[in-house]
């Protein structure tokens, strides 16, 4: 039993039990969260996984249950600070393409790769002269999306 | 579930554990001794089920119910399910590996039908083996799983799946050499560990249907 000093100055005792379980319901929404962030992040790398446990399976106490907590929400913490990060480049850059579609003539030779754009595939926009140097020489200016992936070596 | 269906045994968890998680079971039956070698039946089960996960659900499968509420209790017994993968998970992982579900004999295979199909994992051991029905608890100190010299020690507190006297299984852990099927095995004890958040309808389906595919 835990104890904690009430209004009155009395120690007033505290049922460990339902705080470990008040943790685990907290550690199971974690771990949903954290499943979700996965697979929205999915296929650049999820978060991040913690070492292999040497003890086994064994009744948690209440401070390892806050240890597993902490560690998910930490890292939960970092999964969405990554998708934010990466959904704010993948705006910038539709932004910009949308830019380089609209005026490819102020975007010479700009080039955003589809990976930039939250989109698969190795396909790359590459704002590029119309009939090469005679383009180049009259501000002939085309947006082209080069196909495929690179072959192998 | 017909009359002649296996019936379905509770198992008994300690006092510690059932007040710390109150919706943990033990559920056995038991099962005739498979033959060695798998039937057509069976292998064409196993490439069915094969075709059911591809890549995009060994991913999503962690958000289904069932494998959901394994992940969050081995969260909640120490194990991180990244590290030590859940059955199930472990499973799909496998099939992508391997590129389909490598038939291993009956046993094997019937126990991975049921652990793909409901999500549930299912364990074999010797029945007649056993001292007393199966239940959970923690491991005592010094106690090791199985006999003879080389057996492993268990960490005192470490959770085991025991008979009357003795742990049988580290819970989703190995089992007791001495206690695993063997040729002359007379009879087979199934059993799985129900943990909080997984309907007992998964839990009759995957003993119930391990039975069924031990049979075909």
């Amino acid at each position: 039993m835990l104890e904690v000093r009430a209004a009155g100055g009395l120690l007033a005792p505290v049922d460990e039990r339902a705080a470990r379980a008040q943790l685990r319901r907290q550690i199971a929404a974690l771990e949903a969260q954290i499943t979700d962030a996965l697979i929205s992040s999915f296929p650049h790398g999820g978060p991040q996984t913690a070492a292999r446990s040497a003890d086994g399976p064994r009744v948690l106490s209440l401070g390892e249950l806050e240890a597993v907590r902490d560690a998910l929400a930490a890292r939960l913490a970092e999964a969405r600070a990554a998708l934010a990060e990466r959904g704010r480049r993948e705006e910038a850059g539709r932004a910009l393409l949308e830019r380089m579609l609209l005026e490819p003539g102020r975007h010479k030779f700009v080039r955003v790769a589809n990976r930039d754009l939250g989109e698969r595939g190795c396909g790359v926009w590459q704002v590029r002269p119309r009939l090469g140097l005679i383009g180049m020489l009259m501000g002939w200016w085309q947006v082209k999306l080069s196909s495929g992936c690179p072959l192998a070596s | 579930m017909t009359a002649g269906d296996p019936t379905l045994d509770e198992g008994w968890v300690a006092r510690e554990l059932a007040d710390e998680y109150p919706d943990l079971r033990l559920v056995s039956t038991t099962a005739p001794p498979p033959g060695a070698r798998s039937s057509r039946a069976l292998r064409e089960r196993l490439a069915l089920l094969a075709d059911r996960f591809h890549g995009a659900r060994a991913l999503t499968i962690r958000r289904e119910p069932v494998p959901a509420a394994y992940r969050a209790f081995f969260r909640h017994i120490g194990l991180d399910p990244d590290m030590e993968r859940t059955p199930v998970e472990a499973a799909v992982l496998d099939r992508l590996v391997q590129g389909g579900f490598t038939s291993r004999g009956t046993l094997d295979d019937a126990l991975l039908i049921a652990l793909v199909e409901t999500g549930v994992p299912v364990w074999a051991i010797d029945d007649e083996r056993l001292d007393g029905p199966l239940g959970l608890r923690t491991a005592r100190a010094g106690e090791r799983l199985g006999e003879g010299e080389y057996a492993p020690d268990l960490a005192p507190g470490r959770l085991v799946v025991a008979d009357a006297d003795d742990a049988v299984a580290v819970l989703f852990g190995d089992i007791a050499p001495s206690r695993r099927p063997g040729r002359d095995t007379a009879r087979l004890r199934l059993f799985t560990v129900a943990v909080p958040g997984v309907p007992e309808l998964h839990i009759e389906e995957a003993l119930l249907g391990c039975a069924d595919a031990l049979s075909e």
